[in-house]
């Protein structure tokens, strides 16, 4: 079984709903990508986000942007990440999965990329600007090699667009929790509870929110109503900073903790 | 017909966006789809064409050019002489109608050159609208002109200081807005890029370029030109004039933007030396390196200074049916020169790469061959570039 699937199973039989921590790949170099990942695991992240950065990263706010200029800068692509993530395999059993936008991926090349996916170890993949009728193909691809493909709904998602968005996904519907790009933010929008129910009336997959989440309050609030909370750009912003891993650990600890008690 | 209901030109264009916005793609689909049926929206466009921006725009005889070059007559179609001086507002026009049709009293758009940011901020001051565009920091440096004409015209202009704070950044803080606004917010897309509708809407709303020269050939020299030739940034001008001939037997060559050389690595020539993948919502050729990373176009002209192109010049390059050539910085300002000195006409630096590769191509040709050159704009905006370099 994927180790997604698993993942939300443990948690479910658990009674308890996901965190899932973002981080951009190579930001601000690999080998701290690789340290983060465990030490995030270890302050009680589920699932790990992985970016790949892009150099016109449109569904990103300044901190992301930030990360991947970051990322680049340090010489990260594709092939890097994925030597990245074997390396962590060997230590972890945790979630990974990449989140990128369409162009390095196609540059890399779709079958190539799902079966270094599935030989790295990676578990899903989330792309921000391939709607799932643009999908055909790597949903095709990540079935034949069991890669979660994991597409997002929006506010302005329609209950007709949701069907076939949660028939499309696997792994975890991902649920941008408003209209704009990712950042965080103090306040989120009220409407994500009514969305997130009508999401869970069409599916039983599970749902995780994301986007704009800063804070443990919010995290809290979110965990309440999903099955899982996503925080970016929220950790990205210490990465961007000095000591990283110690308050990368502190902050993830925190977000754990209000997350894993409701 | 192309594109096909996904708004595929061949393998080319379809809706590369976040969730967000694909609602939004949709209604637009629909509200323009009934647009296109609706007598008095058509009427209405019709007249602001004609009475608020001057169509229909001449197909001028270039004689001392043609003269100078000794082969082909040389036509231009003059949109140049267009209100805010280019092509630009034929299509802002369009959309800003169909921004109010569908109830979004804020439209927002990109701009490199400024000359869309302009034509955006003219219809909005026209039909009082809300408006912000986004424009490179580099962009609002070599176009001051356009970047004051836009403040005076009411809109907000607002810098982009991220990656090569050019054409294709502008674009990108576009669409974060737009994704961030989209109940309220009408995107006013520049150029026959982005996702589907809008390659096929912008072309729509300049394929009167056109129209009204097929109509104008006829009349002036009895027959269709042999030769179409116009610059390719995004590519609506050039879109708009190929679109009525493109059943016809007339060739047709796009002029991208050569830059220092297109074997250098500063050019804007994404047809000629780009490869194929997705920027801005759609599958088209871009500059890209190995790993997938855009690269950043250079173009003396801000105008073609963009990494993509739109998909159905894709598509056109691919099935043959058009040509794609490259000019360089160098020969453009050659071609401004002649145009400038021989017609007493001052082309846009954009415009100047078509007519340097017409110029070229005339000499080869007979001299009872037709050449029109899209003359997309006028050069005002670029003297202070012209004045740097000459």
């Amino acid at each position: 079984m994927n180790r997604i699937d698993k993942k939300f199973r443990e948690l479910k039989k658990e009674k308890k709903k996901a965190f899932i921590a973002y981080i951009t790949a190579g930001d601000p170099n690999l080998a701290t990508t690789g340290k983060l990942v465990i030490a995030l695991e270890k302050s009680g992240a589920d699932i790990i986000e992985l970016g790949i950065p892009f150099s016109d990263p449109l569904a990103d706010g300044p901190t992301i942007q930030a990360a991947s200029q970051r990322a680049l800068k340090s010489g990260a692509n594709l092939k890097k990440i994925f030597k990245t993530v074997s390396a962590i395999r060997k230590k972890t059993d945790v979630p990974l999965v990449f989140m990128t936008y369409c162009n390095p991926v196609l540059r890399y090349g779709l079958p190539g990329f799902f079966k270094a996916c599935g030989r790295c170890g990676v578990d899903g993949v989330i792309i921000p600007d391939l709607p799932a009728e643009e999908a055909g193909e790597i949903i095709k691809l990540g079935r034949k090699n069991g890669i979660a493909t994991i597409f997002l709904a929006a506010p302005t998602s329609t209950r007709k667009r949701i069907i076939n968005i949660a028939r499309n996904s696997n792994g975890f519907i991902y649920y941008v929790s408003l209209t704009g790009v990712t950042g965080a933010r103090s306040k989120l929008p009220a409407e994500f509870k009514s969305k997130v129910k009508l999401i869970k009336s069409v599916t039983d997959k599970p749902v995780a929110v994301g986007f704009g989440v800063s804070s443990a309050a919010q995290a809290k609030e979110i965990a309440g109503a999903a099955d899982g909370v996503i925080v970016g750009s929220a950790i990205v912003k210490i990465i961007g900073e000095k000591n990283i891993i110690p308050r990368v650990s502190r902050f993830a600890r925190i977000l754990a903790k209000a997350i894993h008690s409701v | 017909m192309l594109p096909n209901k996904l708004g595929y030109y061949d393998i080319f264009g379809g809706k590369f966006v976040p969730e967000t916005l694909m609602s939004a793609l949709d209604e637009l689909e629909k509200a323009y789809s009934k647009s296109k049926s609706d007598r008095s929206f058509k009427k209405n466009l019709d007249y602001y064409l004609k009475e608020y921006a001057g169509r229909p725009t001449p197909l001028y005889f270039a004689e001392r050019l043609t003269k100078k070059t000794g082969g082909a007559k040389i036509y231009l179609k003059r949109e140049d002489l267009l209100h805010t001086g280019a092509h630009k507002i034929n299509n802002t026009l369009g959309q800003a109608l169909l921004a109010i049709k569908m109830g979004k009293p804020r439209i927002i758009a990109e701009t490199g050159a400024g000359q869309h940011g302009v034509a955006t901020a003219t219809v909005a001051a026209l039909f009082g609208l809300e408006c912000e565009v986004f424009m490179g920091e580099e962009d609002i440096k070599r176009q001051a002109i356009n970047v004051f004409k836009m403040k005076l015209l009411g809109a907000k202009v607002t810098p982009v200081a991220s990656g090569s704070k050019t054409l294709k950044d502008a674009m990108n803080e576009a669409i974060r807005d737009w994704v961030t606004n989209v109940r309220s917010t009408y995107y006013v897309i520049g150029s026959v890029a982005g996702p589907h509708p809008y390659p096929m809407m912008v072309r729509d709303f300049q394929s009167i370029i056109g129209k009204e020269a097929r109509c104008q050939s006829q009349a002036l020299f009895g027959k269709l030109p042999d030769y179409l030739v116009a610059c390719v940034g995004g590519g609506s001008n050039a879109m708009g004039l190929f679109y009525a001939f493109l059943k016809d037997r007339v060739k047709m060559v796009g002029v991208e933007a050569a830059g220092l050389g297109i074997n250098t690595a500063r050019h804007a020539a994404t047809l000629c030396k780009g490869s194929v993948g997705v920027l801005h919502g759609s599958k088209s050729y871009l500059l890209q390196d190995d790993d997938g990373q855009i690269e950043i176009a250079h173009s003396i002209s801000a105008g073609l200074d963009y990494p993509g192109v739109g998909p159905e010049h894709s598509f056109l390059k691919e099935s043959g049916r058009a040509k794609y050539v490259a000019v360089t910085d160098k020969e453009a300002l050659e071609g401004f020169k002649m145009l400038t000195e021989l017609e007493g006409i001052i082309p846009a630096l954009e415009s100047s790469h078509a007519v340097y590769y017409a110029s070229r191509l005339a000499k080869r040709l007979p001299k009872n061959k037709v050449i029109i050159v899209c003359l997309s704009g006028r050069g005002d905006k670029d003297i202070d570039i012209v004045r740097g370099v000459l």
